[in-house]
């Protein structure tokens, strides 16, 4: 018998997920990834782990289906790998998604680690995609309900990891999930879906970075951009791109965060119309199929998790490096978020957003 | 299943289970009750409490029941830092590889304005006798060092640390969940004014333990209530538990002195069977050492990942302590005697029993040996 080793965060998708793959046959092992503690996250911390109600849910489900069940203590890699990318990359003035890097270094690099030792054939996540194998190899593909879709954050994965990832939920939607839970009476069946960043929970990241690094903001100045100063700032870790609210500055036109300048220390103001830009270069590109092509590809591409795909070329410059161009300009796109590659249903490939031009 | 977790838990002995038995059924009086059925289980408690003091060389009324070992640290700790805050004395003494039980409440003890002196430990895993007697000042209320470390199960100098205590009139208790059952115990020979001990350590049940505190020590409750215990721990006592508690430590430390040379025969082997790993480094010192204990840590490979192997080929091991959700934490034992982060992450605690067989140990050695191979393999070829 094939076994399978569950990532499970004590939520329904997950949950549901350890079920379908037991239904499916294999032999499963549940597991929860310990990734922080409250202290990390600058919240009181009581003594006690990170999300300890998540992870004794996750313990019951595992019970109820009669797997065994282990809690990995992945705290000093999340620090390192995920927390400690977070803040360095906000402190270089962008915008990181660390739920990327969560994929890429924990659950589809440490997780599978454990998955080996415990001599587990397939790794099992509660994601919304779905993974295909044609004569070629896997393809990564859209969830079959566009509304949870999350193929974006999975565009990392190469063709040894999708060969070993069940993903059970790519075909379902959400209210069927939240169904077959009740039907299992799992006690998550209605929980909520988790929101934000999950070491960040009240949505204060500015606080999380200066408890994290010791580094207290510096402020600076506003400056349109023609460089005239407009106000002051309270810190670059404060400022996203295509930010509009708490900017406090009248320009005649609604302000908006159109860039970072980090060398100076200033925070660029325009208005909406410059915030849009047609092109921008994409690094660390993983192309799924393992193959990236040498003439530029026509595809649809998302700038953020929410962003509708829009028609693109992308161009690689280098093995790990492409320009992605826009056939129309697109508002915000943010150094550090992920720019992912799609041809139809099908993620060609991904990376993170380097610098933008118009 | 190989179980070779008994500093964790130990399995109930039958002798023990025998004795709770009647509690279940025909002694089913509460202590403090004034009929018959009170005075039966009245007398079943201070029988079990003569025999524990008889244990320990000391007389019962210096013997208080308790829920186990962290109680009784918490406890210890308490009185005497109570004690001490009256006579104006607010230092304790105690060392950096002590059980969280006791470390945890030195920093309570330390937010309500103790101080703390935190002896150093030696790579082999000892404290000083020397480095206590410089430690000791005019204000130190108290001497806590474990008797013996559960996670590296080195035996500390606990005859020569009673003396100094005593020469300098501060009371001496000792955490010795580990070693009561293990290792004989003279409360008196040693100069020890508290011990803390654990029944699930020794094959008794889970839940009870003692608090043993020398006369002239007045304990301060950390459970109130009712006048249970003399005064000193309210709640209707665990019967059942202390009358399997009596019986487990009798039939253990009857037992020291034929199984000793047993254990240690299977423990070196075990030890010699993990030295021949490359890269493997035994945690603590050979000598002194407690005849269950063997704690390993292999270079370039994760703890958690070993357990794992290991527990998926029905061997039960630990890597040290563990946190709220049940992960496996870096030690700080390990830390304290001088285990670089790197080698401490890939660290393995075995703890036998008599009843662990010669074959089970040859199982464990191969088991280990593949692993941590198999560890190895894996991460050299990610890297």
């Amino acid at each position: 018998m094939k076994t399978a080793l569950i990532a499970m965060s004590g939520g329904v998708d997950s949950s549901t997920a350890a079920f379908l793959t037991r239904q499916a046959g294999y032999a499963c092992i549940g597991c929860t990834m310990q990734l922080y503690e409250n202290e990390d996250a600058g919240l009181p911390a009581e003594g006690t782990c990170c999300s300890l109600d998540d992870i004794e849910d996750a313990r019951a489900i595992a019970n109820r289906l009669n797997m065994p069940y282990y809690v990995f203590n992945f705290k000093e890699r999340f620090r390192e790998q995920v927390i400690g990318k977070f803040c360095r990359c906000y402190l270089e003035g962008r915008t990181p998604n660390p739920c990327i890097d969560c994929n890429r270094k924990l659950k589809f690099e440490a997780l599978f680690e454990r998955a080996d030792a415990l001599g587990c054939d397939k790794i099992v996540t509660g994601h919304y995609a779905r993974i295909e194998e044609t004569g070629q190899g896997y393809v990564l593909k859209r969830a079959a309900d566009p509304a949870k879709d999350q193929s974006y954050v999975l565009y990392m994965l190469t063709q040894a990891q999708l060969g070993r990832v069940l993903l059970p939920l790519g075909g379902l939607s959400k209210p069927q999930v939240r169904e077959i839970a009740e039907q299992q009476g799992f006690v998550n069946a209605h929980k909520s879906d988790s929101q934000d960043i999950c070491f960040v929970p009240d949505g204060d990241y500015a606080r999380v970075i200066c408890a994290q690094t010791g580094i207290t903001p510096k402020e600076g100045d506003f400056v349109d951009l023609q460089g005239n100063v407009l106000g002051r700032h309270a810190g670059l870790i404060h400022y996203t791109v295509g930010q509009r609210r708490g900017l406090g500055i009248a320009i005649g036109k609604p302000a908006y965060v159109v860039g970072l300048d980090v060398p100076q220390n200033r925070v660029i103001i325009g208005t909406n119309d410059d915030l849009f830009h047609r092109s921008c270069t994409v690094t660390d590109v993983n192309w799924i199929s393992g193959e990236p092509p040498q003439e530029p590809v026509r595809c649809q591409a998302k700038i953020r998790y929410r962003h509708p795909a829009q028609p693109a070329v992308v161009q690689f410059t280098d093995a790990h490096t492409a320009l992605l161009t826009f056939d129309a300009p697109q508002r915000a796109i943010t150094a550090g978020q992920a720019a992912v590659f799609y041809d139809g249903e099908t993620v060609l490939g991904g990376g993170e957003i380097k610098d933008t031009a118009r | 299943m190989i179980y070779a977790d008994n500093a964790a838990t130990t399995a109930l002995s039958p002798a023990a289970f025998r004795a709770m038995q009647p509690f279940f059924s025909e002694i089913c009086g509460n202590p403090s009750s004034l009929h018959a059925a009170g005075q039966a289980a009245k007398r079943a408690l201070e029988d079990a409490r003569a025999r524990i003091a008889h244990c320990l060389n000391t007389v019962p009324a210096c013997i208080t029941f308790t829920s186990g070992g962290t109680e009784s640290d918490v406890q210890a700790l308490r009185s005497a830092a109570a004690i001490g805050a009256k006579n104006g004395k607010r230092r304790i003494i105690s060392a950096a590889f002590e059980h969280h039980a006791v470390l945890r409440t030195l920093d309570a003890l330390a937010q309500e304005g103790f101080q703390i002196t935190l002896l150093p430990v030696s790579a082999e895993g000892f404290v000083s006798p020397d480095d206590l007697a410089a430690a000791i000042t005019a204000d130190t209320c108290l001497v806590s060092i474990m008797f013996a470390n559960n996670e590296i199960g080195t035996i500390q100098p606990v005859q020569e640390i009673g003396a100094i205590c005593r020469q300098h009139g501060v009371p001496f208790h000792t955490d010795a969940v580990q070693a009561a059952g293990h290792l004989p115990i003279d409360v008196q020979a040693l100069n020890i004014s508290m011990l803390s001990l654990s029944a699930h350590k020794f094959h008794g049940p889970k839940g009870t333990g003692v608090l043993f505190a020398e006369r002239g020590i007045r304990l301060k409750s950390v459970i109130t209530g009712g006048a249970q215990e003399r005064g000193n721990r309210a709640g209707t006592e665990n019967l059942p538990a202390i009358a399997g508690m009596a019986a487990a430590l009798e039939e253990s430390i009857s037992r020291i002195p034929q199984q000793t040379g047993l254990l240690l025969q299977r423990r070196n082997r075990l030890i010699e069977g993990l030295s021949r790993i490359p890269q493997s480094f035994l945690n603590g010192s050979l000598s002194d050492r407690l005849p269950t204990n063997v704690s390993f840590c292999f270079a370039g490979i994760e703890g958690e990942s070993l357990l794992l192997m290991l527990d998926r080929r029905g061997i039960c091991a630990s890597s040290g302590s563990a946190c709220a959700s049940g992960a496996a934490e870096p030690s700080h034992v390990l830390r304290a005697i001088g285990r670089p982060n790197e080698l401490a992450r890939g660290s393995l605690r075995l703890s036998i029993s008599a009843d662990t067989t010669d074959a089970e140990i040859g199982e464990i050695i191969a088991a280990v040996t593949e692993s941590v191979a198999f560890l190895r393999g894996m991460a050299a070829s990610v890297s």
